[in-house]
C-alpha cells in the first residue's frame, strides 16, 4: 500500500501548523535566561518598545501548579525566581507581527544573580552545585544476573573499556510549533507532537482545568524523533497562557536557532565495561557502569536510563551480569527522548567493547559473537528467557553474506598495505531491540482503541497515534484492510484529537505498529462481535452490516473497542528490575565500510548493509525506509553531528556547523529483513522504528579500528579527534 | 539594494505561470511573501540560512533557497513553486518512498524537477550529488533518489 498522505505532501498541500492561516492569531515567542544557574533578580521591559501592544505573560499568570507534568513534574512551566539552565524559559510575549514579536525580545533582559553551575556530568559536585537530593542523581537504577563479584575474582583475563557518546539533536526539518485558541470555554491545542494525550495531561495540571476543557489535536508534524514525544507540553502550556491572557489565538513557531538551544536532545553518556572472558572469547562476566547526562531536569531521563541499561550488556548470553547506571543533573539544557532512548548509548559501547575484546585476545569478531549471541532458552541479563524461534546466527551470516565481508577484509587488509594515505575497513556490530514501554509500562499505559462503523459502511480507525513521516496512518489503514477484509477506501483513520479518540498511549518505543496495530485488529474483532456476525467474518459481509446497523440504530455510534491486556507470558518485577522487559526484541547485524584519508582524517562510509529480523514486515517500502532513515541518522551521530557546549547550552546551533549527512555523504544503505513473525503484534509484526540507530555507530567506529588500527571509543568521530588518535596523542 | 527596513518597492514577476504585482520591503525574504503574503505555504523553512533547501523554488529554472532571496530580486524574473508541480508526474515519488515526514518534501521535489527538465546535468553529476542540497532526516535518501532515476527512466532521459 503506497502511503496514505504520500501525495498531498509531495505536492506541498499538507498543511503544517506554520501553513494554517488562522485570522487575528498573534504570534508568541519565549523570553529566555542568559544564564546557567542563579537566582532571578529582575526582568527589565526596555522602554524602546510600546509594551501596551504586546501580551506578557509571566509564572505569575499560571493558575495551577507551575510544573511541566512529567515523570518527577520538576520542570517549571516558566521560572519563577530560579534559572536552571540557559535559555531556561522565563517570560512569554505576543503580538500580531512577527517581526515586532522578534525586535521586542532583545528589548527585555533578565538579570540573574549567579550560582555556581555544574556543567560536567562525571564531575563530582561541589556542595554549593547541589541542586537535586544529596548528590544530584536523577535516578539510578541496577541489573543483577549471577556473582558477577566472584567470577571477576577468580578471571583469568578481564578486558576493560570506557566509551563516551555525545549529545545529539533531532533536526526534524520542521521545528517545535503549536497553535492554540479559545472555543467558548474549551481551551485548543493544535501543533506538531507525538503524543496528544500528553500535551492534553500537561495543560490540565499546570491550567487547572479539566480534560473537558481542554482540547489537543495533532497537527500534521513534520519529524518527531522524540524531540516531539515531551518537549512539546512545553510549548502547548506557553502558547495557552498567551492565548488565554490575550483572548487571540496565538502561535509559537520555532526557529532553528531557537530549535537547537532550547530543546530536548539525546542524552550525553559514559558506559565502562569490565569483561571476563575465558580463552575462546566466552564472556564468563560483564560488569557495566552507565552514566547519563540528564540536564538541568528530569523530563525521561529515569526511563531512558532504564531503557539504557537494559541494552547494556548486548544480544549475548552471561550468567554473570551487572549494570548501574545513574543520570545525573548537570546545569545544561535538559536532555530527553531521542529515537533509541539510552539503548544506542549503550550498545555503541558495547559492541565497540566486543570489537576490542576480540582484536585484544586474537579472536575473530564473527566468531566472538556467534559463541555469545543469546540462543532460544537463554536469558537476557534481566532473565528474560528467549524463545522466540529467530535465528540469530542467521541474520548475522546474512549481513556478512550481504556485505562479501570476508573477501572485502583480505582485500582491504592487502590495500592498506600498499596505499600511501587511504585506509579501508569493514566491520559491524550485533545489536537488539525491546519493542513497546519497558517493562509494566504498557500496563500502566492502559491503551485503549475504537473502530467505529460509519453509516456508508466505512471503518474509522480512532487511535491516539500520530503520523509524523514513519507511516502510521498508512500502516493502521493496511492492518485494518488485512484484519477484516476492506479495501483501501472503505477506511479512513482519525485525526488524534483528544475530543474524538481514545488514549492509545504516546506515539514512542516503536510500540505503534506492534502494540497498537495489535489493538486495531482486536477492536475489529469486537466490531464483529458487536455486529453479531461470525468471528472473522471479512469483506463485504462486514460493510453491508455496519449500514444495516445504522438503519436499525440510527444516529447512534457504532463503536468496536480494545484494550491492552499483556501476554499471559510476560512478567516483569519493577522492584528487582527483573523479567521480561519487553514483550518482543528485533535482532540486527550491521555491517560498515569506511575508506579513511590519513591527510584529512576524513571518513568515507563506502558501503552499509543492515540486515534484521522485526516479525513480520508489514509494509516493504515504510519498513525499508525507516531502516535507511535510522541508519543515516546513526551514520550523523558517529561521524558528523557534534554539539559544542558553552555554559551548558549548544554554541553552534545552526545547520551551517552542525553538520547533518547530505545525500553525498552517505552511500546506498542496503536493506534486508528476516521474517519471523511475533505472535503478540499486528499480523506478527514487532517494532522497527528505533532499532536502526543502534547499529551503525558502533559498525562504522569498528571498521574505523580495523582499517586505521586505532581504537576509537568517543563519539562523535570527527575527523579533529581521529587525527589526535592517529598522531598518537592521548584521547 | 540597501534600503531601510520601511523602504518599499512594487515588483512584479511571474510565478507558477502567472502574472504578480506586489509591494515588497527590502528586508522581506522571498519565503516569506510566498507562504505568508501569497497563500502559498507548501514551500517549507527548515533552516532559514540556506543549508537545509526546504525551502527550494526554481528561480528562472534554477533551484534557490528562498529563504536567502530578498523579494525585490524577484523583479522580472519567473518563480514556480511546489504548488506548480503536476500531482501525475509524481507517482515514481509515491511508490518510491520519497516522502516520509513531508517537511523537506517540497525543496525534494523542486530539485528532483531541476534534474528531471535539464537530464543532461547527469553527464557530470550523479542523482545523488546533485541532492546534496537538500536535507532530509528521515528517508537516509534512498528513497528519493531511487524516486527520481525511476521519474528520469519513465521520461526517456538519462
Amino acid at each position: 500500500m503506497r502511503r496514505r498522505e504520500g501525495l498531498a505532501k509531495l505536492t506541498g498541500r499538507e498543511l503544517y501548523t506554520d501553513d494554517l492561516a488562522v485570522p487575528g492569531c498573534l504570534w508568541g515567542a519565549t523570553v529566555r535566561s542568559p544564564a546557567p544557574r542563579g537566582r532571578i533578580r529582575e526582568i527589565r521591559y526596555s522602554d524602546s518598545v510600546d509594551w501596551s501592544e504586546f501580551t506578557v505573560v509571566d509564572h505569575r499568570d499560571i493558575p495551577g501548579p507551575n510544573e511541566i507534568l512529567l515523570i518527577e513534574s520538576d520542570q517549571p512551566v516558566l521560572a519563577a525566581d530560579r534559572i536552571r539552565h540557559m535559555h531556561e524559559p522565563v517570560a512569554l510575549i505576543a503580538h500580531p507581527s512577527r517581526d515586532a514579536v522578534r525586535r521586542a525580545l532583545g528589548a527585555i533582559s533578565i538579570l540573574v544573580d549567579p550560582e555556581p553551575p555544574i556543567l560536567d556530568f562525571l564531575a563530582d559536585p561541589g556542595p554549593e552545585q547541589i541542586q537535586h537530593g544529596s548528590d544530584n542523581v536523577f535516578s539510578r537504577l541496577e541489573i543483577s544476573k549471577g556473582d558477577v563479584d566472584r567470577v571477576l575474582a577468580n578471571a583469568a583475563r578481564i578486558i576493560e573499556g570506557e566509551y563516551h557518546t555525545g549529545a545529539q539533536e533531532h533536526v526534524s526539518i520542521e521545528g517545535q510549533a503549536m497553535l492554540a485558541w479559545c472555543d467558548g470555554d474549551v481551551l485548543v491545542v493544535k501543533g506538531s507532537m507525538q503524543c496528544p494525550y500528553y500535551v492534553q495531561k500537561a495543560l490540565i495540571h499546570a491550567l487547572a482545568r479539566d480534560s473537558d476543557h481542554v482540547r489537543v489535536i495533532q497537527a500534521p508534524t513534520g519529524g518527531g524523533f522524540g524531540g516531539k514525544e515531551e518537549y512539546p507540553s512545553t510549548v502547548a502550556l506557553h502558547a495557552a497562557l498567551l492565548t488565554l491572557k490575550a483572548g487571540a489565538p496565538v502561535k509559537i513557531v520555532f526557529e532553528r536557532g531557537e530549535e537547537m538551544v532550547a530543546t530536548t536532545k539525546r542524552h550525553p553518556a559514559r558506559i565502562r565495561h569490565r569483561t571476563a572472558v575465558d580463552g575462546d572469547g566466552r564472556l564468563l562476566a560483564q560488569d557495566i557502569d552507565v552514566v547519563l547526562d540528564a540536564g538541568a531536569y528530569a523530563t525521561l531521563s529515569p526511563v531512558v536510563l532504564s531503557r539504557a541499561i537494559i541494552h547494556a550488556a548486548g544480544p549475548y548470553h552471561c550468567d554473570h551480569v551487572r549494570i548501574r547506571g545513574r543520570a545525573v543533573l548537570t546545569n545544561a539544557v535538559p536532555f530527553g527522548a531521542f529515537r533509541g532512548f539510552g539503548a544506542p548509548q549503550t550498545q555503541f559501547a558495547g559492541e565497540r567493547h566486543m570489537d576490542r575484546i576480540a582484536r585484544i585476545m586474537a579472536i575473530d569478531p564473527v566468531d566472538l559473537r556467534r559463541q555469545n549471541l543469546l540462543r532460544d532458552g537463554q536469558s537476557t541479563s534481566t532473565g528474560q528467557v528467549i524463545s522466540d524461534g529467530t535465528d540469530r546466527e542467521a541474520v548475522l551470516d546474512r549481513a556478512l553474506e550481504l556485505s562479501d565481508y570476508r573477501a572485502r577484509s583480505d582485500a582491504h587488509a592487502e590495500f592498506n598495505w600498499t596505499h600511501p594515505y587511504l585506509r579501508r575497513g569493514i566491520n559491524f556490530a550485533t545489536i537488539f531491540h525491546g519493542a513497546g514501554f519497558t517493562g509494566s509500562g504498557e500496563v500502566y499505559l492502559d491503551s485503549r482503541v475504537h473502530l467505529a462503523g460509519l453509516p456508508d459502511g466505512t471503518v474509522e480507525v480512532l487511535t491516539a497515534n500520530s503520523e509524523m513521516g514513519q507511516g502510521a496512518t498508512t500502516i493502521f489503514v493496511q492492518i485494518t484492510c488485512e484484519h477484516l477484509g476492506l479495501a483501501p477506501d472503505e477506511v479512513i483513520v482519525a485525526d488524534p484529537d483528544t475530543a474524538r479518540v481514545p488514549n492509545s498511549g504516546p506515539t514512542v518505543a516503536s510500540r505503534t505498529a506492534m502494540i497498537v496495530g495489535r489493538l486495531i485488529e482486536r477492536a475489529g474483532d469486537d466490531l464483529i462481535a458487536q455486529l453479531g456476525l461470525a468471528p472473522g467474518t471479512r469483506g463485504s459481509a462486514v460493510r453491508e452490516a455496519i449500514i444495516a446497523w445504522h438503519q436499525v440504530h440510527s444516529g447512534e455510534a457504532l463503536l468496536g473497542t480494545a484494550v491492552y491486556k499483556p501476554p499471559s507470558t510476560v512478567q516483569w518485577d519493577d522492584e528487582k528490575y527483573r523479567g521480561d522487559a519487553y514483550g518482543a526484541f528485533a535482532w540486527a547485524t550491521y555491517v560498515a565500510e569506511v575508506e579513511v584519508d590519513l591527510r584529512t582524517c576524513g571518513v568515507r562510509v563506502t558501503d552499509f548493509v543492515a540486515v534484521q529480523e522485526i516479525g513480520k514486515v508489514l509494509n516493504e517500502t515504510l519498513a525499508r525506509g525507516q531502516i535507511q532513515g535510522g541508519v543515516a541518522q546513526g551514520i550523523g551521530w558517529a561521524l558528523f553531528e557534534e554539539c559544542r557546549w558553552e555554559n551548558g547550552a549548544m554554541a553552534n546551533p545552526q545547520l551551517t556547523n552542525y553538520i547533518l549527512p547530505t545525500s553525498a555523504d552517505l552511500p546506498p544503505l542496503r536493506v534486508e529483513f528476516l521474517e519471523n513473525p511475533y505472535e503478540h503484534g499486528a499480523q506478527g509484526a514487532k517494532g522497527i522504528g528505533e532499532l536502526p540507530i543502534d547499529g551503525p555507530a558502533p559498525a562504522i567506529v569498528n571498521a574505523i579500528a580495523t582499517a586505521m588500527g586505532v581504537d576509537p571509543c568517543r563519539i562523535p568521530l570527527t575527523p579533529e579527534v581521529l587525527m589526535q588518535l592517529e598522531s598518537g596523542v592521548p584521547r | 539594494m540597501n534600503g531601510s527596513t520601511g523602504e518599499r518597492k512594487t515588483i512584479s514577476f511571474t510565478l507558477n505561470g502567472e502574472s504578480v504585482s506586489m509591494e515588497v520591503t527590502a528586508r522581506e525574504r522571498l519565503l516569506d511573501l510566498l507562504r505568508y503574503r501569497l497563500g502559498l505555504p507548501g514551500t517549507k523553512e527548515g533552516c532559514g540560512e540556506g543549508e537545509c533547501g526546504a525551502c527550494t523554488v526554481l528561480w528562472n529554472g534554477l533551484p534557490v533557497d528562498s529563504c536567502l532571496v530578498p523579494a525585490f530580486q524577484a523583479e522580472g524574473r519567473t518563480i514556480e513553486t511546489i504548488e506548480s508541480v503536476d500531482p501525475a508526474a509524481l507517482g515514481p515519488f509515491h511508490e518510491g518512498g520519497a516522502t516520509q515526514c513531508g517537511a523537506c518534501t517540497p525543496g525534494v521535489v523542486i530539485t528532483a524537477r531541476w534534474i528531471l527538465d535539464n537530464p543532461g546535468l547527469l553527464k557530470t553529476h550523479t542523482v545523488r550529488e546533485l541532492m546534496a542540497g537538500n536535507l532530509c532526516r528521515c528517508t537516509g535518501y534512498d528513497g528519493i533518489i531511487e524516486s527520481i532515476e525511476a521519474a528520469l527512466d519513465t521520461q526517456g532521459g538519462n
